[in-house]
């Protein structure tokens, strides 16, 4: 396949980057799209120039980490997949690809395709965890959770935090990623703990970071590489609305 | 107290406060097209006169109506802090973006046809509202009692071609912001459930975003058919 890359090249945080156009001659269809990649910085480097940086790790689509925004779309044409999940038959020989960072004042581009987005550590650190005793382990039937519970939990730990939520949303709201973590624990028995203040903290901290509100467009559950449900984000400002209404922080 | 400001002041208390006002806009509007149905009457506009000296009469309407217009200004002042807020989310914009495979054109758009609808309800109250509380509006008699004949106004205004083309292009307006809006609305506040969601986007769908803007379009358009003999 013969394939026209146009890709966002930046130095780093502090200047500006702009799209740089290149050709690729001998591309086979089953390449993975970061392996494509790999062919392209494998020219750059015998050429003596510098490669395109971008984050990749696991490219079985589990980490999270190939965050990419191809021809318009997080993670590319394909819905419910990752970058390093989409192949090169995706495209047609011949196509110009625009492949850009995420976008969002809460990701700021580290260089080239590599943006920070550490704002999503801070948000779970805030509350996306639960507290557990050391020690011997319960036994494993000792805490009953009903199997459609223990789907909706697991729907929402599917949340690969890689950020496509927030490069799709045209607010870049990161109200899908919370939802899913704030869900994920809100619903089983052992998130009960720490329910309310986890729903506040990660809220607060949501907005501290910059990300913006929820327009309910949809755009993040049709991007998510997981298929993660809007129903987790309903079910988000039930909680934030409940812990507001309830819980003893006067302060705010 | 604090706990109240900085709920509201979330990025999603800002979205309550977005919901609660445009579902209580929501709500007027069944109230206004049902009495405003009377202007179908074949009575010379007897019963539309007095459905309006009722609205301006009572006092429980005369409450909710000041509720109303503090909406009104509540929800455009919001959607401006909200749309300043998320365009500031996304400093540098996309080169190259697909928009429309992820989400439909209306909610994409509320912020525009918002702005219509507020343009609209500027022109609306401004022909209507202002001339019934402080214009000189021509009086009808009725069984011996004096009404406002804001009828006539009607009349007058809707006989106008280019002014029933801006009421049907804002209420297709209207139609759009509520096909996305009514529904959208009880997600914020959390209301979403497999048993209720299906009927909030029905309603949201056939009565909020396509009934109630088509009876709202079929008046201007009736009553120029009839002023200019038509039918
Ligand atoms: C008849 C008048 C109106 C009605 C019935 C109405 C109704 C609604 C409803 C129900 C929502 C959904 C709230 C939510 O998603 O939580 C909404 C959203 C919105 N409205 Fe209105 N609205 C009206 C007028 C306006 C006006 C005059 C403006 C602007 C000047 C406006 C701007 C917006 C915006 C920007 C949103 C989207 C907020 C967001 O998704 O972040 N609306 N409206
Ligand atoms: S590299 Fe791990 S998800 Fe793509």
């Amino acid at each position: 396949m013969k394939i026209t890359l146009k890709v966002w090249r930046q130095k780093n945080s502090n200047t500006p980057g702009k799209l740089v156009e290149y050709q690729l001659d001998n591309i086979s269809p089953d390449m993975s799209f970061l392996e494509m990649f790999d062919v392209l910085n494998g020219e750059l480097t015998k050429k003596g120039e510098e490669i395109i940086a971008f984050d990749h790790d696991c490219r079985e689509g589990i980490c999270g980490s190939c965050s990419m925004y191809i021809n318009g779309r997080a993670h590319g044409p394909q819905t419910g997949s990752t970058t390093c999940q989409l192949h090169m038959r995706s495209f047609s020989d011949g196509d110009t690809i625009v492949v850009e960072p995420w976008r969002a004042r809460a990701f700021p581009v580290i260089k080239d395709l590599m943006v920070d987005r550490t704002a999503f550590d801070r948000i779970a650190q805030a509350g996306g965890y639960i507290s557990v005793n050391t020690g011997s382990a319960p036994d494993a039937n000792e805490i009953p959770v009903p199997r459609e519970v223990a789907d909706t939990a697991m729907d929402a730990a599917q949340c690969i935090a890689c950020g496509a939520c927030v490069a799709a949303c045209k607010n870049a709201s990161a109200m899908l990623y919370v939802a899913a973590k704030v869900s994920h624990f809100a619903v089983l028995p052992q998130g009960q703990a720490e329910r309310t203040m986890r729903a506040e903290r990660m809220v607060a901290q949501m907005d501290t970071e910059g990300f913006g509100a929820c327009s309910f467009t949809g755009a993040c559950s049709v991007e998510c590489p997981k298929s993660i449900s809007l129903d987790h984000i309903a079910r988000l400002n039930r909680e934030y609305l409940g812990a507001k209404l309830t819980s003893n922080n006067v302060q705010g | 107290m604090a706990w109240v400001t900085q709920t509201l002041s979330s990025s999603l208390g800002r979205k309550v406060i977005m919901s609660l006002t445009g579902l209580f806009l929501s709500s007027f509007l069944i109230v206004h097209v049902a009495g405003n149905l009377q202007l179908f009457k074949s009575d010379g506009g007897r019963a539309f006169n007095e459905y309006t000296y009722f609205m301006t009469h009572n006092p429980l309407i005369i409450t909710i109506s000041y509720l109303l217009y503090t909406s009104i200004l509540v929800h455009a002042l919001m959607s401006i802090v909200l749309t300043r807020h998320n365009q500031a989310s996304r400093p540098v914009k996309y080169a190259y973006g697909r928009p429309e495979a992820n989400s439909t054109w209306s909610s994409r758009n509320m912020g525009i046809l918002g702005t219509v609808l507020f343009l609209f309800i500027v022109i609306h109250m401004r022909t209507f509202w202002y001339e019934m509380h402080f214009g000189s509006v021509p009086m009808a008699e009725y069984d011996g009692k004096q009404y406002k004949d804001l009828y006539a106004v009607v009349l007058e205004a809707f006989s106008q071609w280019w002014y029933v083309l801006l009421y049907v292009i804002c209420m297709v307006a209207l139609g759009y912001h509520l096909v996305h809006g009514f529904q959208s609305g009880f997600q914020s506040l959390g209301i979403r459930h497999k048993k209720y969601t299906p009927i909030i986007e029905f309603l949201g769908t056939f009565v909020f975003a396509i009934l109630i803007p088509a009876l709202f379009a079929a008046m201007p358009i009736y009553v120029f058919l009839q002023v200019h003999g038509i039918i």
